[in-house]
């Protein structure tokens, strides 16, 4: 965990609680106004499946989906959740069974090292809720944020596909 | 828990909320935070209150009817990129939202915020350990501009997308502060000074932008090092009516090569000539003559410099082509109708 570097806390860091959900279920979160969602949730709570890459909003391994958007937690603060609801990787598989995209992304080896891969999986994710059969192009349009150092996006395409596919 | 500086945020629920608001010390106003959260981040600003101004109901909303198009400063970039009467009416409006970062982004990012974008430039957008390393600079914590250290003002370039796809269409802001609200072109928010770009007083903040009705046929296009999302390193936009007797009514307008977005002066010596060979290249001799670009990019200055004028140039073309197509259709209709 990073040290604060502006401690000692005062009036201003007191956090408050805001109510939101949080993959599906209700959830209560205790945090003060300058804390970022990244922060939150990798260090609050210890959902470190959303990952942080450049912390500067510049290559997506932060994605969220907020209310179902695509969002970068690492330039959303908490405290603008109240009120929405958040997913993170965390909340696709359901009852130890991988979503569609997940399993997509491990049998087309969409996933290499593995870091950038939460990220393009909520991007996508978001996409295949709006539009259940994209094509190559609303594919790639919709990571567009996400960057992958290992891959040539061509494995990461191709899973996207397939779990378009496999929900047909 | 937190990397950014510590602060309080305000959620105001109407104009005059806000206004009471910004009267306090060290604020900033803020919508999606895509722009301000980095900079905090990187140790520029240390702002005791936000004050988020996505509540508030004057700001939001796209109306498009007789008397025009009315932003509210709060609607998102993805809402703007999506809207179908805008992408109809106005294609360069929505061009400009969609060129704006990646998907996320443009979901949290607004209008206003896009068009009160900070200034950026390779000394400035970094962490505060490099830019202390580096003496800081002019623009912030500094008295040298590393871009132009025997000059005495800021050269960072401002980034924002949506601003000359706004000013060829003669938009006007609409401003609320501790003074009451005012109305005046967009080119007036603007001032030639990267460090203090914006002619806003302490307090005041954008409520909606006016686009007046009937748009000339118009585009954007950008050139930017990531295609997939980056800043503009040279953004523009083109309005171009063609008549019986030519070019009759021609507006230019460009981001990302000086401290403001800015209309090109000097167009209506172009009118009523053909969009040819000859013209087009007038036309990018005045673009290269007015745009000012710095090295406050990792590319080249003469790149951006050609390429504002080769994409103006290449978008009149495309413009001018597509106007003569519509007319040849509208006299094909006419034919087969009679």
């Amino acid at each position: 965990m990073q040290p604060d570097r502006h401690a000692p806390p005062s009036s201003l860091s007191r956090a408050r609680t805001r109510a939101f959900r949080l993959n599906g279920r209700a959830h209560a979160a205790l945090v003060a106004d300058h804390v970022l969602l990244l922060d939150y949730l990798r260090e609050g709570l210890g959902l470190t499946g959303t990952k942080r890459g450049c912390d500067g909003g510049e290559c997506g391994a932060c994605t969220v989906l907020i209310d179902g958007r695509p969002r970068l937690a690492c330039l959303t603060r908490a405290g603008e959740c109240a009120g929405h609801q958040v997913e993170t990787i965390e909340g696709l598989a359901d009852g130890g069974r991988m979503s569609p995209l997940q399993r997509a992304f491990h049998e087309r080896l969409g996933t290499q090292c593995g870091y950038c891969t939460p990220g393009m999986i909520m991007a996508a994710e978001g996409l295949l809720r709006r539009n259940p059969d994209p094509d190559e192009a609303a594919i790639r349009a919709a990571l567009a944020g996400n960057i992958c150092r290992c891959t040539g996006y061509v494995k990461i395409i191709e899973a996207v596909q397939s779990a378009a596919g496999s929900a047909r | 828990m937190s990397v950014l500086p510590e602060f309080r945020v305000l959620a105001p629920r109407s104009v005059a909320a806000a206004i009471a608001a910004g009267r306090q010390r060290a604020t900033r106003f803020v919508a999606g935070g895509t722009d301000l959260m980095a900079n905090l981040r990187h140790g520029i600003g240390a702002p005791a209150t936000l004050i988020d101004l996505r509540g508030i109901r004057a700001l939001r909303g796209i109306v498009v009817g007789p008397r025009g198009l009315s932003l509210g400063a709060a609607v998102t970039l993805a809402e703007l990129a999506g809207h179908a009467r805008v992408a109809k009416d106005y294609p360069a409006l929505a061009q400009a939202a969609a060129a704006v970062g990646g998907p996320a982004h443009r979901e949290a990012g607004t209008v206003g915020g896009n068009l009160c974008l900070d200034t950026r430039c390779v000394f400035y957008n970094r962490g505060d350990w490099w830019r202390e390393a580096n003496g800081h600079c002019l623009k912030y914590q500094g008295d040298t501009c590393h871009v132009a250290p025997t000059g005495r003002r800021c050269h960072a370039a401002f980034s924002g997308d949506l601003a000359p796809a706004l000013l060829v269409h003669g938009a006007e802001v609409e401003i609320a502060g501790p003074d009451g609200q005012r109305r005046m072109p967009l080119g007036e928010l603007y001032a030639e000074d990267g460090a203090a770009h914006l002619r806003l007083a302490t307090g005041e903040f954008l409520v909606r932008v006016l686009l007046p009705p009937a748009p000339w046929p118009a585009a954007y296009a950008k050139a930017r090092a990531r295609g997939a999302i980056d800043f503009p390193l040279a953004g523009v936009a083109v309005a171009l009516r063609v008549g019986a007797h030519g070019v009759a009514g021609l507006r230019v307008a460009l981001t990302g090569t000086n401290a403001r977005p800015f209309l090109l002066a000097g167009t209506e010596a172009l009118l009523g000539a053909r969009v040819d060979a000859g013209w087009c290249a007038e036309l990018g001799k005045l673009v290269q003559k007015q745009v000012s670009p710095m090295r406050t990019t990792l590319l080249a200055a003469q790149y951006r410099r050609r390429a504002a004028s080769a994409l103006v140039e290449r978008l009149a073309v495309t413009l001018a082509d597509a106007t003569a197509a519509s007319a040849r259709d509208g006299h094909e209709m006419v034919r087969q109708a009679k």
